[in-house]
């Protein structure tokens, strides 16, 4: 995607599509990035009672209100994984599987993720333990990795691995509850409800990502990510709202603080916009 | 400085003196994409050191030799000697914290 987006939103739940709203109705280009809505924890839910006129609507109902609105405001939507942002020199990009977005803004609106990491999986991070099929699948072509698939999008990864030659063995929650990854120097294995299964390396794929894991050195507080009044976060050009900012982990505070991002986001696009004449 | 593209027969020579930073990368991945013009940035920025990429799908080897087993991977020379090594995508800001300069 050559386009440079006034505003690159990660997450379609109700902080990212108001965020999204908000870009469109002040003339302002808008692109979501998201993986599958129905992995997130809204979409679970079987009544959302205190969300103003649309009363005992389900967690799913919400959450494709929201989307079909984005679409017919003319918000485009990308469907994938968001795995890191960077400042590329007066842009942010936006990486999403083998290809990246670029955008004047960006704002996080990614949920919160409450999984906590596996033993042995920050300590084995790079050295073999993956996030991303696109870009370590490669080299263990011939060789054979665990795919821990905890999202919705985790079959499709898995298949890809297969696809480019590798020996995948696949969990999930109907296999296997808790896991381990193995290794000293480099992954040797995974564990998986006490049995050990060898593997050179150990993809996981969950639904949420640590907040501060995009975009390492943002500042975080308490485990939600650091904000102004102006929903703007540490890092210039990126502001952030909903769940990932903290809590009430609400609708209607994350359609608040998606309005305010989103203003903030389109403020900062104008003067950028100002800076350059 | 342009950056400049290595391979396992001119790889020693290319790291063996002064500070050089080497990208390992493929063009199938995100982030590395990403990666690629925050390095021209910093090696425009720092003339002083010299700025490599090590295209993995091309340089199997050296992947194997230096353990690279997620891209991208960004490693740190000084006079030859491996000083630092980075997995994922770096920012401006961490390259220079991680070379030093």
């Amino acid at each position: 995607m050559e386009e440079c987006f006034d505003l690159v939103i990660i997450g379609s739940g109700p902080a990212g599509v108001s965020a999204a709203l908000t870009a469109r109705h002040r003339g302002k280009s808008a692109l979501i990035v998201t993986t599958a809505p129905e992995d997130s924890m809204l979409y679970k839910a079987e009544h959302v009672d205190n969300y103003p006129g649309l009363p005992a609507a389900t967690g799913a109902e919400l959450i494709d209100a929201f989307i079909g609105h984005a679409r017919r405001s003319g918000v485009q939507i990308m469907r994938g994984r968001a795995l890191a942002v960077a400042d590329l020199g007066g842009v942010l990009g936006v990486s999403v599987g083998s290809d990246f977005v670029q955008g004047r803004s960006v704002v996080l609106a990614c949920g919160l993720t409450r999984a906590k990491p596996f033993p042995g999986e920050a300590e084995l991070l790079g050295r073999g333990v993956s996030y991303c099929a696109t870009c370590d699948g490669m080299l263990y072509r011939g060789r054979r990795v665990a795919v821990v698939g905890l999202a919705t999008d985790a079959p499709e990864e898995a298949e890809y691995l297969r696809s480019i030659g590798c020996e995948v063995e696949y969990f999930d929650s109907g296999r296997a509850r808790r896991y381990a990854v193995l290794g000293e120097e480099r992954v040797s294995g995974l564990e998986a409800d006490g049995v050990q299964y060898p593997a050179d390396a150990v993809f996981i794929f969950r639904s949420g990502l640590a907040p501060d894991s995009l975009l390492p050195g943002i500042a975080v507080d308490g485990g939600h990510i650091k904000v102004d009044a102006g929903m703007a976060t540490s890092v210039p050009g990126v502001f952030a709202a909903g769940d990932v900012v903290g809590a009430p982990y609400q609708v209607a505070k994350a359609v608040g603080d998606g309005n305010i991002a989103g203003l903030s986001a389109c403020r900062y696009v104008e003067r950028l916009a100002a800076g350059d004449k | 400085m342009a950056v400049t593209h290595l391979t396992k027969e001119n790889f020693d020579a290319s790291v063996a003196s002064g500070k050089v930073v080497v990208d390992f990368w493929a063009t199938w991945c995100g982030p590395c994409r990403m990666q690629s013009p925050i390095l021209d940035q910093f090696a425009a920025a720092h003339p002083e050191v010299s700025v490599c990429k090590v295209d993995v799908d091309e340089q199997p080897e050296l992947a194997a030799r230096f353990g690279v087993m997620n891209i991208p991977t960004l490693l740190f020379f000084v006079d030859g000697k491996l000083a630092n090594k980075a997995v994922g995508l770096q920012s401006l800001d961490r390259l220079a914290a991680a070379m030093g300069v």
